[in-house]
């Protein structure tokens, strides 16, 4: 097992902390069965060309930052490789600055430690992809407000708001997903097949069991074009029912990439 | 956030996303700050397939860099010129951007950078 990265420093009234779902994410990129996938696709990728390009992880809504910097600091163990960029992006501003802070915290203990450690890009504030260029994401990780609500929230910065309000306005972007829980994780597939790399692309997306995976999965086989999509873990059974799962999304690597 | 970040963002409003003047981002007024990282030939040359050589000309002239030559070196090329080594490594690798904006060359909308976080969020009318 690899360790979990220390987020004692954030002030969660208004960062997500991490939670099942966040471990859950933590649990499924180390599995030997992912490290297995990922090895295999970046290592292959490079065989192709003589130049082996840096792979690039985003991580949207990094929140406290457990899981980025998770991957920052594992990526030796994760990717077989240290040489990975790695980013992210979050709507709320303080959780890009926890996730600045938790990632530069591990990355000190990693090498204190005489360990390696990727390379930390930044963070920066924005809705989901809007502001990341497309064809460039290897590796993409989005655990989303998944909770059906009857609302949404606005992204759009609050002003005039009570220090209490703002912070449970920034809360609700954490867990309130609009209906069936899926409207902020329908953009962000929406915008998949446009965002990942051409031909090594992948994401590891959360679902819960209200967001109506099946279906979910349904739909992204539907995009055809060599898109392949699969449950790669699941927690907290209930009644047969599987609480959260982890979809990894990806082109089968014999698919002609788009133009 | 790190130089090299420019070579992955672009304008968040949709309608420039066509537009090839969208990317770069142009950086305005920009407060800098070096890290000192232990060189790392190995990384370098690894990202440097990745980077867009004409935007990064681009940004490094805007930032105040020394003038970089038109053409992407190659691998080899990078791995003899330990001059050229030495300014990458300072400009992608070890330069960090802590205040300021990043400019659209298409839309003239201005980003603000905060404490190192470039803020993207957009106001009701560009959604
Ligand atoms: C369930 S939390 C996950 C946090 C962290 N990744 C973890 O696993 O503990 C969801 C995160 O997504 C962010 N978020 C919500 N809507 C977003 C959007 N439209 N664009 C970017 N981030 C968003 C929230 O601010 C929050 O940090």
């Amino acid at each position: 097992m690899l360790p979990t990265p220390s987020t004692s420093h954030v002030s969660f009234d208004r960062v997500y902390e991490p939670a099942e779902d966040s471990y859950l994410l933590l649990d499924t990129l180390s599995s030997e069965s992912e490290k297995a996938f990922l090895q295999k696709r970046f290592n292959e990728a490079s065989e192709k060309s003589n130049a082996s390009p840096s792979p690039l992880v985003v991580e949207v809504g990094s929140g406290s930052g457990v899981v980025l910097s998770f991957v920052d600091a594992h990526c030796e163990a994760i990717f077989g490789r240290a040489d990975i960029l790695t980013a992210g992006v979050d709507v709320n501003l303080h959780a890009c600055k926890a996730t600045v802070k938790t990632v530069d915290v591990t990355e000190r203990d990693q090498r204190e430690f005489g360990k390696s450690h990727g390379f930390y890009l930044g963070n920066v504030a924005a809705d989901l992809l809007s502001a990341v260029k497309a064809g460039e994401v290897d590796v993409l990780i989005f655990n989303p407000p998944y909770v059906p609500t009857p609302d949404l929230p606005s992204t759009l910065p609050r002003e005039n708001l009570s220090a209490f309000d703002l912070d449970s306005h920034l809360l609700s972007l954490s867990y309130a997903g609009g209906a069936d829980g899926m409207e902020v994780t329908n953009r962000l597939l929406a915008s998949i097949p446009e965002i990942l790399h051409p031909t090594r692309g992948c994401a590891y997306v959360l679902l819960c069991a209200q967001n109506k995976p099946e279906t979910v999965k349904d739909e992204i086989r539907k995009w055809g074009n060599g898109w392949a999509v699969e449950a790669v873990s699941s927690s907290g059974k209930k009644g047969g029912w599987e609480k959260l799962q982890i979809v990894r999304i990806w082109r089968a690597s014999d698919a002609s990439p788009i133009d | 956030m790190k130089v090299l970040t420019l070579n992955f963002l672009t304008c968040a409003v949709k309608a420039c996303k066509s537009s090839t003047s969208s990317f770069p981002l142009h950086p305005k007024e920009c407060e800098l700050v070096s890290d000192s990282i232990v060189p790392n030939p190995a990384l370098l040359t690894n990202i440097l397939p990745r980077v867009d050589w004409s935007a990064l000309i681009t940004i490094s002239t805007e930032l105040g860099f020394p003038t970089l030559p038109p053409t992407a070196p190659t691998i080899e090329e990078l791995q003899s010129d330990e001059k050229m080594m030495a300014e990458l490594h300072t400009l992608l690798l070890e330069t960090q951007i802590s205040e300021g904006s990043l400019v659209c060359g298409n839309c003239g909308h201005e980003y603000k950078i905060k404490e190192g976080i470039a803020n993207f969020l957009l106001p009701n009318h560009l959604v």
